[in-house]
Order: C-alpha cells, then structure tokens, then sequence
C-alpha cells in the first residue's frame, strides 16, 4: 500500500509554475502526485490517505536554506544536524546547507558523509553539506572539490574565514567550474574589518565598539564580482548588508557575470540600533546596518538584484553570549524566525507579495544552488511548506527545537508561521497549534 | 526616595543637564573634608564598595580609594591579574560571587565597552564606570566639568577643545556628552585617523589643525596619546605627532587669549603636551586631581541615597543618607 497524504483546500503557491490558486496537492510515496481543485473527490475513500485540511493555509515548495551553521561535529552543545535539522523543518524549510565551519572542517570526502549521513538519522529537513574552499579554512591549498562534490556537496565556501587571498578566490572559481557548482563568499576585506565588532557609524562612535565599515564588504563584493567576470565561474555573495553591496551586485548582473547574492532576514529587518544597551544578540558578521541599507536590501530582494534570503543561523551557547560585547561571538539563530521576519517585513508592509516570497525562499535557492525542490511539479519529491501568512505569535526561543536561543527576535511579535512541513512526503514537523 | 541619579552611574550620556550640576554642586562641599587634617566623615559607614578593577590604573583606583574612605566605608579592591579572572572566570560570575558576599557598591574599570553596563544589568548593587573601554568615564568628565567652573565660574558658553586620540577615548565620550549637556560649545581636533569616522554628527566641531583649535577655544582637554596608536598604524611617529598636534608653549602664546589646559592623565610630555605647558600658569591637571576625590565623593553619596540638601550636614559629619 502506498503511503499518500492529502493537503486540501489551500491556497497553492508555486511560482515555478505560476500558479497561485486555492487547490489540493496530493503526495505519494514521496512524490506529488497531483495538484487541482477536484483531487479531493477522486480519491475521497481511498485507504491509507492522511489528509491535511490547508484552508485558509500557504501551500508551497518547500523552503531552502542554502547558509546556516549546525555545528556538528565539534559543538554538539551547541547544536547538532538532528536539532538544527528539526530546527529548520520547524521554520518550514526542507532542505538546509550546512556550512564547513565545524571541527573538524568539512574538507573531505568522509566529513562530508559524516553529514549526510547524521542528516539521515534525524529524519527532518535534508542537510546539504557545504565543503570548504581551501584545507581547513585555512585559505592557502584548494579542498578536492571533486572529492567533496561526489561525496555530495552542493558549493564550496569558506564562510567565516574569508579567502583574503584573490588568486585562491580565482583559483577556485575556475576549479568550481568543472563541477558546476556556486563558491560562495563572506565578503570581508580582513584588514579593514580587524577587531570590528559591529557596523561603522553614530552608534559605534557613541558606544566606543570599533566599527566596521560598510567598505569592509563592497571591496570584497566587487573583487568577487570581477573574479568571476574574469573566470566564468558561479560567485555567491553571501549575507549581503549594504546599500552599496547592492549597487555592486546589480553592476555585475547588468554585465551578465555570473553572480547571485543572499540577504539574511536580520539585515532587512534590523539595524544597528539593535545593539544599544550592547544587546550581543545584536552582534553578528556582517553587522546590522543603516536603516538606508535595509531599505536598498529590501529592494534588491523585490527587483531581484538579491536572488535569495537565507539565515546564517548561528547558534552560540549562552554563555557565549552573557560577556562583554566586544568578546562575545558573531551570529545568531534563524530557522525558526527566518519565515515571519521575511512576512513581517517584506510582505505585511508590502514590499513584496507572497509568490515573490516563495520564489525568494524555494525555487531561487534551488535553482542557484542546483538543488531539488523549488517546486511541486507534477512528479518532483513532494518537499512541501505549509504555512499560515497571517497568525501572530510572540517569539520565545525557549519553545525553539533549535538548542540555540540567541535571537534578537525574543520578545516580539511576528506575523507568519509554518503550519507543516513534508520532505519526500513524510511530515517531518507540525505545528501543536 | 527616587534616586536622583538612578541605580548606577555608567556614563554622562544618559544623564540630564540637571542630574550633572546635582553632582557638581554636592561636589563643593566634600571639596573641604580632604583640606582638613583629619580626612574623613561618617556618611557611608557600614557601606561596602568593592573597587573592580580589570586594568591597570593608579590615579582613578587611588582617588576612588580616597572617596570612600572619606566616607568613612569599608572598600576592598579587586585587581584583575590578582584574582579568579585571571583563571578565566567570567565577569558575571565575578559580580555575582562578590555580590554573595553581600556588597553596597562596585566600581568598574573594564577594557571592553559596556562592561559597566552588563554588570549593572545583572547585580542588584550600585555600579559606578570608572572606565569601560573605549566608551565612557564619567567620573572624570565630571572633574573635568567642576575644574572648568572653579576656573570660568560657568560651563555654558565656554570653547572647549578635545585634543588627540578621539576615537579611542573614553574620556573624550565623557566630555562631549558632560559639556553639550552644560551648555558649552565642543571641538575637537586631531589626526582624522585618531577621530571617529561620524564625530560630526555627534555635534562637535572638527579641527584639523591645532592651531585652529587653539585660537578658537577657552580651554583644551588634551588627551593622551598611546604608544600603540603608532605600532597599529594610526599615526606614523609619536615625535611627527608632537610636531604636528602637540600643544607647546610656543602655539598657546599665539593664541587670541589665555587658554586653560587640562590633561586627564598620566602624560606623555613630549608627546601630546610640552613640559613647560603642563607645569605653565594656564595648567590646571593638578586641580583635576584634587577635585577628582570631590566629585568622586559626590557620586557615592547620591549613589547611597544621600539627600542632595544635606550634602553640606554630611560634611559636618551628619551621617543621614
């Protein structure tokens, strides 16, 4: 008997077929099997059918997240690929990438298993590994990245430890092409950012934290952008934050080089005044900047000059985070937030509309990052969000299935949350509301 | 009752106007107690104030000392290198295990900004910042402010000039925010490498020459200039910085009027400041000092819950707070 389950009588978001209509999606074994207003009838009695009432529900591929850090293996503690993965279904994401950034890096065919391997287990959200651009993030020799791509990674970055040097940038950029796979790159010229711990203005100037100026990025940004000009190859600019970052992207896509970029939520929702009161779940890298910079980012996500949002969800002890903030550690957590910041502050202020929402969060991050989902065609693994557009909640990082709980979102009401969520047809998360 | 200044003392910036001539003006009268010959009152007796001091400082850590002795409280000095934060405790587990112990008052020197902040956060205890990083130290922007009002008789309308490393002063936060907050008009000038990047927008004037400054202003708060300024590459030399932004004798006497020097110590002479304009008629550092225990002395008394009016009965020894 085959295993189907029924999401009836939503409204069905899929801008991979432009579809935006009030129909039921049915799903078995693992695949969507059909989308229409009368599936309902046709299999009304069959046996094993689980059906799932979506009226007045979001029904939509599911989300991606193509940069988040889970942390395992080396700080289980902190998080795990079972907790993060758990994590991120509970935000109505699929799939997730994980970054190298763990102890050890993932730099190698058998880290990469490891992955793959503990992302089975949990039986949530798939995790995509994300190997590391150079050995042990050290910036010098290139990782085997046919190595890493056979044993399933999906890009290559060296993330929080920026490729300082443009001939490995190049390098890898022309190696990457081979594999066709995205090198995506936290921009950050280190000798300008050194010691910053939080963006570069009036508030760093009155709270006497160093600064790290808007500048740090966009010359970073632009080199990329020219590398890949100069070697064909697939740049990913990850977590963009300035106004200028933007300017420089839209250069390069203008010019048909082949750069796509990400936002993360915090920096279209937050600015540096967040950090008043030295609030460390305000600290992050890049910093929260300008009210002007989200403005030019949520614009960027509507004209599409920013391809995706994703999280950079950075979980951190909470010991990490109770010091000083000039010690404290960069990040915060963002699975669980990430859905109705994104609601909150491009859809209810209508920057953008809820298929331009989708589209940001599913099939742009599968297309640039060449993964599946991104979809419900007929026939593609049925990785299905469901999720309410309009409820409000009151964040509290204590209900998260995240172990993480540094967010700067504790406290506020949002609007917009993950109802359901299904990988490969199975429900991995459902909400107790 | 309120207190008038609040739980703690973290910095001038949030305090009002008002809340700074309060502490000014209950400064006068604990100005005598150290004049005469025996230095001391009963006002906090039986108050503990445990002094925290995470670097190195003598003359703020002394003069704090002195404060509260004259106020007759019990005081323990904690010096970082000497205790449990050298084995890494964390700065909240240090406050609250001296907090256990059942204290009235701390006072903080801490290398990271908010760190005066984060403590007065989380212990129930009166903290006052005797200097947080790079962001604020508001006892001595009050000294700073009573020394120019012993001299001009008045803050409001006066030229003051901040000279040197802005960016990296938590003194120069303080007298931006005590100064505008009293009326007077603030400058500053030095190299713009040394000057935070949006200093214009804090509303203070901008000199890139200290001549300019010089002939603009009633007084120059003249910071002192680290060494490590020069190896992190902020300034190519400590003798071109002389040359350049030093304060000699040579450029006072080109100057329109008299101009009050102040320093908030310890100087490098030579560097930020010839010897004969630190030891010259218009130099007024040592007042600093001195009034440095005064103003001290004020903040532990409203910090305690001194009534303001009775600061003057304090002294006769009244021990009513």
């Amino acid at each position: 008997m085959s295993r189907s389950v029924l999401l009836r009588g939503g409204r069905v978001i899929d801008p991979s077929q432009s579809m935006n209509d009030v129909a039921d999606v049915l799903v078995v074994d693992g695949k969507v099997e059909a989308i229409g207003t009368r599936v309902s009838n046709e299999t009304s009695g069959r046996e094993g059918l689980e059906t799932i009432d979506c009226t007045e529900l979001i029904v939509s591929p599911g989300f991606i997240d193509v940069h988040c850090h889970l942390r395992e293996p080396g700080r289980e503690e902190v998080e795990t690929i079972a907790s993060g993965a758990r994590a991120a279904a509970a935000g109505g994401f699929t799939a997730v990438c994980a970054m190298p950034n763990t102890d050890p890096v993932t730099d190698n065919q058998a880290a990469v298993g490891f992955i793959l391997a503990q992302s089975a287990r949990a039986n949530a959200a798939r995790v995509y590994p994300i190997g590391a651009i150079s050995v042990g993030q050290r910036g010098e020799a290139l990782a085997e990245f046919g190595e890493l791509v056979a044993a399933g990674a999906v890009a290559v970055s060296d993330d929080g430890r920026p490729v300082a040097s443009a001939h490995l940038m190049r390098t890898a950029l022309e190696y990457a092409r081979t594999f066709d796979i995205p090198v995506a790159d936290h921009c950050e010229e280190p000798t300008l950012a050194k010691g910053g711990a939080m963006n570069e203005g009036l508030v760093s100037a009155r709270l006497g934290l160093k600064g790290i100026p808007a500048e740090a990025e966009e010359i970073m940004a632009i080199r990329d952008i020219l590398l890949a000009r100069l070697t064909g190859g697939h740049i990913h600019l990850c977590h963009m934050s300035t106004r200028g970052s933007v300017e420089l992207i839209r250069w390069g896509k203008e010019r048909g080089i082949n750069v796509t970029a990400e936002v993360c939520p915090h920096h279209i929702s937050l600015t540096e005044d967040a950090v008043e009161g030295y609030d460390t779940n305000a600290k992050m890298n890049p910093p929260l900047r300008t009210a002007d910079d989200v403005a030019a980012l949520q614009e960027a996500v509507r004209d599409g000059t920013i391809d995706l949002i994703a999280t950079d969800h950075a979980p951190h002890h909470y010991d990490e985070k109770e010091r000083e903030f000039a010690d404290a550690p960069n990040g915060i957590i963002g699975l669980e937030t990430a859905l109705a910041v994104n609601i909150s502050w491009l859809v209810a202020p209508g920057i953008i509309d809820l298929p331009l929402l989708v589209e940001r969060m599913s099939c742009a991050p599968a297309r640039v990052f060449g993964l599946a989902g991104g979809t419900l065609r007929r026939g593609s693994p049925a990785d299905v969000t469901v999720f309410d557009p309009d409820t409000e909640w009151v964040v509290d990082a204590a209900q998260f299935e995240s172990k993480g709980r540094n967010t700067p979102y504790a406290g506020r009401t949002l609007q917009g949350r993950a109802h359901v969520t299904l990988v490969g047809g199975r429900i991995v998360y459902r909400s107790e509301g | 009752m309120t207190h008038p200044l609040g739980k703690d003392l973290l910095g001038l910036e949030p305090l009002t106007g008002e809340q700074i001539r309060l502490i000014l003006d209950t400064a006068e009268p604990f100005k005598e107690i150290s004049e005469r010959a025996i230095k001391k009152v009963p006002t906090l007796r039986g108050a503990t104030i445990v002094n925290l001091f995470f670097e190195a400082s003598t003359r703020t850590r002394v003069s704090f000392e002195f404060a509260e002795k004259r106020l007759s409280a019990d005081t323990v000095n904690v010096a970082a290198s000497g205790s449990s934060v050298s084995k890494g405790e964390t700065l909240v587990d240090t406050a609250r295990n001296l907090e256990a112990m059942r204290i009235d008052m701390v006072v903080i020197r801490h290398g990271a900004s908010g760190a005066a902040r984060f403590l007065a956060e989380r212990i129930e205890s009166n903290v006052i910042n005797a200097g947080d990083g790079t962001h604020e130290h508001p006892t001595q922007g009050l000294l700073d402010l009573l020394t120019l009002r012993d001299h001009f008789g008045r803050i409001d309308g006066l030229k003051v000039c901040i000279v040197g490393d802005v960016l990296h002063s938590r003194v120069a936060r303080s007298n931006i925010w005590g100064l505008t907050k009293m009326g007077a008009q603030v400058a500053v000038c030095g190299p713009r490498s040394l000057l935070p990047n949006a200093i214009d927008e804090l509303g203070v004037t901008v000199f890139n020459r200290v001549e300019d400054a010089i002939e603009w202003a009633d007084a120059l708060n003249i910071l002192r200039l680290q060494l490590e300024r020069m190896t992190a590459g902020y300034i190519p030399s400590l003798r071109e910085y002389n040359r350049v932004f030093g304060v000699s004798r040579e450029r006072l006497e080109r100057a329109p009027r008299d101009v009050l020097i102040l320093h908030p110590g310890p100087m490098n002479r030579g560097v930020e400041i010839d010897s004969d304009v630190a030891d010259g008629p218009f130099s007024v550092i040592l007042n600093q000092v001195t009034n440095g225990v005064a103003v001290r002395m004020a903040v532990l008394y409203l910090l305690s819950g001194g009534k303001p009016e009775l600061a003057e009965a304090a002294k006769r020894g009244g021990g009513d707070r």
